[in-house]
């Protein structure tokens, strides 16, 4: 650069030299700042979601795409399952591609060329596609093909819609509990799994054992919040702690809560927040692992989904294992056999087009409400089907430690986290003060509580907008 | 004829200048001035990104009093600039003045000093969490081993932006190749003339080195509080890894982990408006970041006039 080239004449003065690069600098942290978040509207135009009165009978070719996120052998099955709704739907032909996010969806829906329909991996964002009309209303669709949403387990049509908008349907569960190493549980006495928080916790303690330094060799139950899937959320039903009230309002002063967060609280100050804090930091990202603390036997118990029996499967046969419901609060022995519960979504996002909705609506209700179909995935992904019918299937209930998953799933005191117009912040605000409070971060739990009602009541209506709910 | 003819001149010499700064003009107006007048524009909406923005007015700011996460990500920011930047300024000043010193071996421990500043920073900061992982690093095990305390470091609150710190002093080959380079053109005659008035090391150093380089610090520092108001990636992943690998809504793993102390205003923009959907809310932040990069870079630049020397500027 020539460096006399932006410095003006010989004559400037030293201030007006002295200010152009600072002015260059002032320009420069404007853009870069205001340039760190952007967006543009996006197309928004809605296309129309009210079903056609008989276009069912329309049986012109047609391909159409299906997004998930999906890859790899996940993909494949989900494949086969395509290729058996093109068998029964041959005029439709299936583009399945894999590896499409949320994120790549909202993205697409943006640009107004969203695929015909997706297959969401997380309930959390359904308060925002419902609520936006982002993913279409289903109801005109359900209502003309006289679809029967009872055999779809209450928890899942639960998670499935919002605000009185049903935009998805659900396409496998994930339903979470208790897995414990049969042999460590023997070696210490133990012929059963715990079925309250108190046994838990002094099971835990009796089967942790410790290095000569005073770090843990193996722990009984790691009962940090963020650990794994040792979340809030995962453990809330079996305590009967409930997110909301029935004005729909916050409702972490439910007494349910306090009671779950000092039992959680009590558990890790027995054991030791320092040690099983460096213990977890040792593990890593190790969850989806072969390094997986419980399958490599250094976790006697631990909380996750049922998805678990397969890794095990696949990466630990020898691991000898069982599952049971997660233990209850001990005032809540009649919550035993239930659990958290989430799963896929499956829904047909807007386009600005609308094209071939009747033909994406065939293939979403055939993954979410064929039995052949669901049974079928669930047989090769490990997951819980969403329909009763398929959860007798002998093909899924063989394999007696899926089969608890199935349980839980069909437990009707099961329950999940209701979708919310502002996303996951409801499970994102507690997780936050649950992880301080497990410090010894936070002196007044009641006040904490109090606060965090306030902080979700004001996200979500902040996400609602002007005049509440409408589109999030 | 001759005024005619020399306008057209003119006119096609600025048509070829333009021609020639069209790439960098498109540029400029695509991914920054259109940015910018959106980001200003949805400041003012609620605005979901799937639905049609709609006007609130000043909503969006009043929210930042309401939002309970709003002051602490302020303050963890702060916090990143008033004392991870002056301390990794003082380490980068330092380490070139020293390497300025070497003779023998100079080259390599430039280069050393400078390699870290080409790791990618998800990388970097991966590899930091690792090394000073509290149960299985290195750094904690030579510390167990000397008997020394052994922090959590990224998993401890009052140690996880520290840890961010060293991360930077680590990474700022960059800023000591520029610090080497002023203190290398540093005039010999002053050194000189220093001399002949007897001076020590340090008096050479505050009366001498340290005004003829002012500028290249001030620019140091302007760059470094506008990367910690923008502090981001680091702060991020360091958060998501220590966090067991998943931070993302609705996991166990909170943002900001540990107890969020590394929940950066930037972080929580984000995550208002490509986790939530706020995006007229993180739209009203961006804003308030340019008024505070303003602010800040105008308060540092007239503060400057009585500390920064230009050479030839009474």
């Amino acid at each position: 650069m020539n460096k006399h080239s932006d410095t003006g004449s010989a004559s400037s003065s030293g201030r007006r030299r002295r200010r152009a690069p600072g002015l260059a600098l002032v320009a420069s942290a404007l853009l870069a700042a205001v340039s760190a978040c952007s967006g543009g509207s996006g197309d928004t135009t809605a296309s129309a979601s009210s079903a056609p009165a008989s276009a069912a009978a329309d049986r012109t070719p047609v391909t159409i795409t299906l997004w998930s996120g999906f890859t790899d052998r996940e993909l494949g099955v989900l494949g086969a399952a395509v290729d058996q709704f093109e068998k029964t739907h041959p005029w439709i032909t299936v583009k399945n591609v894999g590896a499409q996010d949320d994120d790549k969806i909202v993205k697409a829906i943006r640009a107004g060329n969203a695929p015909d329909a997706a297959l969401s991996f997380t309930a959390d964002r359904i308060g925002s596609y419902c609520g936006s009309k982002a993913w279409i209303d289903l109801g005109p669709y359900i209502a003309r093909d006289k679809v029967d949403l009872s055999v779809i387990p209450q928890v899942s049509r639960d998670y499935t819609q919002f605000g009185g908008v049903r935009c998805a349907l659900p396409a496998l569960a994930d339903t979470y509990g208790l897995y414990y190493n049969t042999k460590l549980l023997k070696g210490a006495g133990y012929d059963s799994p715990p079925k309250t928080a108190s046994e838990l916790l002094d099971m835990a303690v009796k089967l942790t054992s410790y290095n000569p330094d005073g770090s843990i060799k193996v722990a009984g139950f790691v009962p940090l919040w963020g650990f794994y899937e040792m979340a809030p959320a995962h453990v809330a039903p079996v305590w009967g702690a409930t997110w909301t009230d029935g004005a729909g309002k916050s409702n972490f002063h439910d007494p349910a809560w306090t009671a779950l967060l000092q039992w959680q609280k009590k558990f890790v100050d027995a054991i030791g927040y320092d040690k099983l804090r460096r213990f977890t930091s040792g593990a890593g990202d190790s969850e989806f692992a072969e390094t997986n603390l419980f399958e490599t036997g250094r976790l006697a118990m631990n909380i996750d989904g049922e998805y678990r029996t397969a890794f095990i499967h696949s990466e630990h046969p020898e691991l000898a294992f069982g599952t049971a419901p997660f233990p209850t609060a001990d005032t809540r022995t009649d919550l035993y056999g239930a659990g958290y519960v989430t799963g896929n979504s499956l829904g047909i996002p807007r386009t600005t087009t609308g094209r071939n909705l009747e033909a994406a609506w065939q293939l979403v209700r055939y993954l979410s409400t064929d039995p052949a179909a669901q049974t079928l995935l669930a047989q090769q992904l490990k997951n819980v089907p969403t329909l009763t019918p398929a959860l007798s299937d002998t093909s899924l209930t063989n394999d007696a430690r899926f089969g608890v998953f199935m349980k839980i799933y069909a437990n009707s005191k099961s329950g999940t986290t209701p979708p919310s117009a502002a996303g996951s912040a409801d499970q994102d605000t507690l997780s936050a003060l649950a992880e301080k409070y497990q410090a010894g971060s936070v002196a007044d739990l009641a006040s904490a509580l109090t606060a965090a009602d306030k902080q979700v009541d004001a996200q979500v209506a902040q996400a609602a907008g002007p005049g509440g709910g409408g589109a999030p | 004829m001759i005024g005619t003819a020399m306008i057209g001149t003119a006119g096609r010499r600025r048509l070829t200048v333009l021609a020639f700064l069209s790439p960098w003009l498109v540029g400029m107006l695509v991914f920054f001035v259109y940015p910018l007048i959106t980001t200003v524009y949805l400041a003012f909406q609620h605005y979901d990104l799937l639905s049609p923005p709609r006007w609130v007015g000043l909503a969006n700011f009043r929210y930042m009093n309401i939002d309970a996460n709003f002051w602490p990500a302020v303050r963890n920011t702060a916090w990143m600039i008033l004392v991870s930047v002056p301390v990794t300024i003082i380490f980068a000043l330092w380490v070139a003045h020293v390497l300025g010193k070497i003779r023998r071996g100079a080259g390599v421990l430039r280069t050393v000093f400078y390699l870290p500043t080409l790791a990618p920073p998800v990388a970097a900061t991966l590899g930091f969490v690792y090394v000073f992982n509290a149960s299985t690093g290195p750094v904690d095990r030579i510390l167990g081993a000397l008997g020394l305390p052994q922090p959590l470091w990224f998993d401890d609150p009052s140690w996880a932006k520290p840890s961010l710190t060293l991360l930077a002093m680590w990474g700022s080959g960059a800023i000591i190749v520029i610090f080497l380079a002023a203190f290398l053109d540093v005039p010999m005659e002053l050194h000189e003339a220093a001399d002949l008035d007897g001076v020590n090391g340090w008096q050479r150093m505050r009366y001498v080195t340290l005004p003829t380089v002012s500028p290249v610090i001030l620019f140091a520092v302007v760059t470094g509080v506008i990367d910690g108001l923008q502090y981001f990636t680091q702060g991020y992943v360091a958060g998501t890894a220590a966090g067991g690998g998943d931070a993302g809504a609705g996991s166990g793993s909170s943002l900001g982990y540990p107890e969020g102390s590394t929940l950066f205003y930037p972080v929580w923009l984000y995550q208002q408006g490509f986790q939530y959907f706020a995006m007229g809310y993180a739209s009203a932040m961006a804003v308030v970041l340019f008024v505070a990069a303003l602010g800040v870079t105008a308060v540092l630049l007239l503060v400057s006039r009585r500390y920064v020397h230009i050479p030839g500027v009474s």
